[in-house]
């Protein structure tokens, strides 16, 4: 069979041998072709796009890691530091890198002993992470520990034990409302903002107050470490660093010794105080208690501690000087009577106070119950009598009462650094027709007068109040420590005005008025305030006609809000002051309103002495408010404990302990001040204010 | 005449320091792989240099007739042997290339390399000279390039069998057949290669695709020849230095020291490296063709052609297999890739070219300089 199409050819030994002599030429010629191709292609890689190959190698040898830059200190008004830094060993998880999320977690828990509820939190952590975002495991390690977690790190894939800042709060729970807490950036801002210093271990980001607020001023520029690493992430040694350049630091108007001072003389009570410079309008300390400790919360809060804290009836979560709004109460008397003064009525004009006064067709009281009997301007603020103000009230009309309690700060709002606020109201007839669409009422002004209905107000602005009138200025609360302000507006009253309203504040506290318990023990420095309380429920007229219940009878949540507002010294007034004990219902006489605010205000004219008082007290109260809320949590993990079968229920005597512990953040229920009644019991019962 | 001993004028020398040099290179090479130590590759490799360049020499003393003789027997006994991992693969379950002989592991597919190309080469110089253009010269060339082909194929062993083919091909193109033939069929393979292409397996498609394009998938499958490509071109024209790749050291290279031990080599030693590498290879071949073009005998000049060339596809498919120009098919560079079995073909075939040299060097002019 022959191949077809193949021409019939003689082919010869010589002819075949020639033939492959061609093709094998041919063979050499293609392999030394493909050889150039070759030689060409090494060519063009390595010499043509060597510098982007280079530059590949180089990304693949190097690992940029950041080091997170130390956060700027927030210093008092006199450089002490109400935050900084403190030096710290840590542990994180890199979620994304755990293989045995689990098995890390046990043996992380045992070589660091943890504690239980914090493992929870971690897992809890670890399972909401999006992969990139560090978890913290723990931090403040002592160097044995960081050593111990390091040196077994082969094993243990995902963990990254880091040297480096935590912040730290000095001030504690005093501070956490004002100045907020830092924080591990979430998920969201990193999907939002995309910088790669979020997801680094151990950089934080303010989460509120003022840490927030400033939170780029404070931050600053990250530091950057060189390694080179193998395919597997290990690291073989470190190239270089540049190191991390510090955030700038921010200068408060607080007065941290004051501050804290404030936060502590709170006592178990929840409220909070304000103190402002008259000189200016600097807030000088700012107090919400209790508080959760910044300091913990920064580290990354335990569930359990979180659990505590949101259960407490006295709610230590929300900043009650910004958020907190409670009727004014009688605290708003010395404005009303400067509204009054302006309308053209006289300070000696006077009322006869008989201890009720029908308007329209309701009964409304005095909180004293036989009257108080002819009084005038002085008297009736000093005495804190209600028919006063019924009827001197009507005869000006409720606008002007707005606007003087408007000018006075009432219902403004400011422009602070706090990422949340609330704002009181100032009723008048146009506002209600517009929130409720009804028409004023003669009793809306009654109520408003001695600050109940519709009015609110939150601390800072009672405190603002106070130093308007003190001053006549319509001083702007500030925050920053040599902040530029324009020279404040005047509130509008004449001096000769003033000074009646401070002399008739100043009887309040030392001329036998409702605030006596306010006087303060530095000679040479009077007081002027106003007191007042604030009802959080309605009067039947069956309760009182068989007598008012008595706060001590009534449950935490029903008892009466506690407020003060005042100045000192009353004659030439240097320091405002407003102080709210939520439900404090004027029980201790310690804890209460008046004597707080006094105390806070004698620390800025002797800290020595108010000091000693403070400490005298604390002994009484269980310990500073830190050793107290350690207590707390103790007595709620066994709870928590117990609740869960955990634990067996102790034995009675040790039963009545943790009890006792756990519950020395509320006051016991004590006999009210028999020989003082110290403020306005409850307006009548007809159209009583709404609780916030 | 030399006052030098004959045996020792005899003696391959040009031929072997060649091969000891790229060796040394080679060895040098996966010192540095292993991170700067002769543990675990390079002794072993220098080891196995000196044994199979011994065998190389032992082989290149056996007359060619042994050669011609065991062709056929060699070439049945591989086929029954690629039978057989096919249907012990088949009852393990999954491809196995190789028999487990209890002290080694032989791969079957290796030796075929080089026996096909006796084979194929016996079968011409056995077939009468008038018979080449006739049917009877295709036919059994394609059906004794076809089996094993076909065999490895399935293992699945792409690299493997695209050498047999090309290594048997080859001879046939030696021997004569007409030039129509190659280009007709190669026209037509590469009509049936797309179609050849659906029923490759899937991971063998995805080599050929991300070959294409190997920064699509730069962490998976791509990845080979991503880190490969950026070892390459990293070292630049002098390469970072001995024993200063950080590609291969800090492991960003996968099988560094086997299929991709070229790489390695050019991130250290540059494109001066390479091309010295390169040029190297290049010199082996054209010693080879030189021998296969004064060979006289039939049988003899195709293989010396075809081993050399079978050499060359070695060289040729895992260059453009680490500079991207190919797909990865797994095939090793010769002497400079860490592993026996390569180096035992590679060796086999440098010493049945050394036979003939030697068989030449005899018949004709004793100053050749193989």
């Amino acid at each position: 069979m022959k191949f077809p199409g193949s021409k019939r050819q003689i082919i010869t030994e010589a002819a075949q041998s020639f033939t492959f002599t061609r093709r094998t030429m041919v063979l050499g010629a293609l392999q030394g072709a493909v050889g150039a191709v070759l030689a060409a292609r090494m060519a063009w890689i390595s010499v043509a796009e060597n510098e982007k190959y280079s530059l590949l190698s180089e990304s693949n040898r190097v690992n940029l890691t950041l080091i997170p830059p130390r956060r700027g200190w927030i210093i008092d008004r006199h450089g002490r530091p109400l935050a900084n830094n403190r030096t710290d060993f840590r542990v994180d998880l890199i979620p994304q890198r755990v293989v045995d999320a689990d098995a890390t977690v046990k043996h992380l828990a045992q070589l660091l002993s943890l504690e239980p509820d914090e493992v929870d939190r971690i897992r809890e952590e670890l399972d909401k992470s999006a992969g990139f975002r560090p978890v913290q495991v723990a931090d403040k390690l002592t160097y044995d520990q960081y050593a111990a977690v390091s040196v077994r790190l082969p094993d243990l894939p995902g963990v990254a034990p880091s040297q480096g800042f935590s912040r730290h709060y000095p001030g504690g729970s005093t501070v956490g409302h004002l100045l907020g807490y830092v924080g591990a950036a979430t998920a969201e801002e990193y999907k939002e903002r995309k910088n790669p210093l979020l997801i680094t271990p151990g950089f934080k980001v303010g989460k509120d107050g003022l840490e927030r607020a400033f939170d780029e001023h404070l931050t600053g520029k990250p530091g950057a470490k060189r390694v080179e690493v193998t395919a597997r992430g290990k690291i073989v040694r470190e190239l270089t660093t540049r190191p991390d350049t510090p955030g700038h630091s921010i200068k408060l108007t607080i007065d941290a010794g004051l501050q804290e001072y404030a936060g502590r003389r709170l006592a178990t009570q929840s409220g909070s105080v304000v103190v402002i410079d008259c000189a200016n309008g600097d807030v000088l300390a700012m107090a919400s208690m209790p508080s959760f400790d910044p300091n913990s919360f920064s580290d990354g809060i335990s569930h359990m501690e979180w659990a505590m804290l949101s259960q407490d009836d006295h709610v230590p979560l929300r900043n009650k000087t910004l958020q907190g709004l409670y009727p004014p109460g009688s605290t708003v008397k010395p404005m009303v009577a400067l509204a009054l003064l302006e309308a053209g009525i006289g300070p000696q004009e006077t009322v006869g106070c008989s201890g009720a006064l029908r308007v329209g067709n309701t009964l409304f009281h005095c909180h004293k119950r036989r009257g108080h009997g002819a009084v005038n301007m002085r008297t009736a603020i000093a005495q804190s009598c209600d028919i006063y103000f019924y009827q001197m009230a009507q005869r000006i009309g409720m606008d002007r009462i707005a606007a003087m309690a408007r000018r006075c700060g009432m219902g403004q709002r400011f422009d602070l650094p706090f990422p949340s606020q609330s704002y009181g109201t100032v009723p008048d007839p146009a506002w209600k027709l517009k929130k409720y669409d009804q028409k004023w009422q003669v009793y809306d002004t009654v109520n408003a007068t001695i600050g109940q209905g519709y009015m609110l107000i939150n601390p800072l602005q009672m405190a603002v109040m106070a130093a308007r009138l003190a001053t006549g200025k319509q001083l702007m609360p500030n925050f920053l420590h040599g902040a530029k302000r324009p020279e404040p507006a005047l509130v509008g009253a004449s001096e000769e005005h003033l000074v009646v309203i401070r002399d008739a504040m100043s009887a309040v506290v030392n001329g036998g008025g409702t605030g006596g318990a306010a006087r303060m023990s530095i000679p040479g420095v009077l007081i002027a305030g106003k007191t007042g309380t604030a009802q959080v429920r309605r009067i039947t007229m069956a309760e009182r006609a068989g007598g008012v219940r008595g706060n001590s009878s009534l449950a935490f949540k029903l008892r009466d809000h506690a407020l003060f507002q005042g100045f000192a010294p009353f004659d030439n007034p240097r320091y405002a002051v407003a102080c709210i004990i939520e439900h404090g219902g004027h029980l201790i006489r310690n804890e209460d309103a008046p004597m707080i605010a006094s105390d806070t205000l004698s620390y800025l004219f002797d800290p020595k002495k108010a000091m000693e008082k403070l400490e005298t007290l604390e002994k009484g109260w269980g310990g500073t408010p830190s050793e107290r809320q350690a207590r707390q949590m103790g007595a709620f993990r066994l709870a928590r404990a117990i609740e869960k079968g955990e634990v067996p229920p102790p034995a009675a005597d040790n039963g009545s302990n943790a009890a006792a512990a756990g519950n020395s953040a509320t006051p016991a229920p004590a006999a009210p001040p028999a020989d003082e009644s110290d403020d306005a019991p409850p307006p009548p019962g007809s159209n009583a204010a709404d609780a916030p | 005449m030399s006052i030098i001993p004959q045996p020792i004028t005899q003696f391959p020398w040009r031929v072997m320091a060649l091969l000891l040099a790229i060796a040394v290179f080679g060895t040098l090479v996966l010192y540095s792989a292993a991170g700067g130590s002769i543990f675990p590759w390079a002794t072993n490799q220098a080891v196995r240099f000196c044994i199979f360049s011994a065998m190389a020499l032992v082989l290149s003393r056996i007359p060619l007739e042994i050669f011609a003789r065991f062709a056929f027997p060699a070439y049945g006994a591989i086929l029954v042997a690629l039978f057989l991992v096919e249907l012990i693969g088949g009852v393990a379950g999954g491809s196995q290339r190789w028999i487990n002989l209890g002290f080694m592991q032989l791969q079957p597919s290796e030796f075929m390399k080089p026996v096909i190309v006796l084979a194929v080469a016996q079968f011409y110089a056995r077939l009468p000279v008038g018979e080449i253009r006739s049917w009877n010269a295709i036919w059994p060339a394609l059906l004794l390039i076809g089996m094993p082909w076909s065999l490895v194929l399935i293992q699945p062993d792409l690299g493997t069998a695209t050498m047999i083919l090309a290594g048997g091909v080859t001879v046939m193109f030696l021997a004569g057949l007409p030039l129509r033939l190659f280009i007709g069929s190669g026209l037509t393979v590469a009509a049936i290669v797309p179609i050849a292409f659906s029923f490759l397996h899937d991971y063998q498609k995805k080599r050929v695709l991300i070959f294409l394009d190997p920064e699509s998938d730069p962490l998976g499958a791509g990845y080979h020849i991503s880190q490969s490509k950026i070892a390459i071109g990293s070292g630049g024209i002098w390469g970072k230095g001995f024993l200063q790749g950080s590609q291969s050291h800090l492991d960003y290279l996968p099988e560094g020291h086997t299929d991709f031990v070229f790489a390695t080599m050019a991130e250290e030693w540059g494109m001066a490296g390479g091309l010295l590498l390169i040029g190297a290879f290049m010199l082996l071949f054209r010693w080879g063709l030189r021998v296969a073009m004064r060979t006289n005998d039939r049988f003899a000049r195709l293989v010396a052609a075809g081993l050399t060339t079978t050499i060359f596809f070695y060289v040729a498919i895992n260059l453009m297999m680490v500079m991207g120009l190919a797909p990865v098919v797994g095939i090793p560079l010769p002497f400079m890739s860490y592993g026996g079995s390569s180096m035992l073909t590679v060796m086999l075939c440098v010493g049945i070219i050394m036979a003939i040299d030697r068989s030449n060097s005899r018949a004709n002019n004793p100053r050749n300089w193989g």
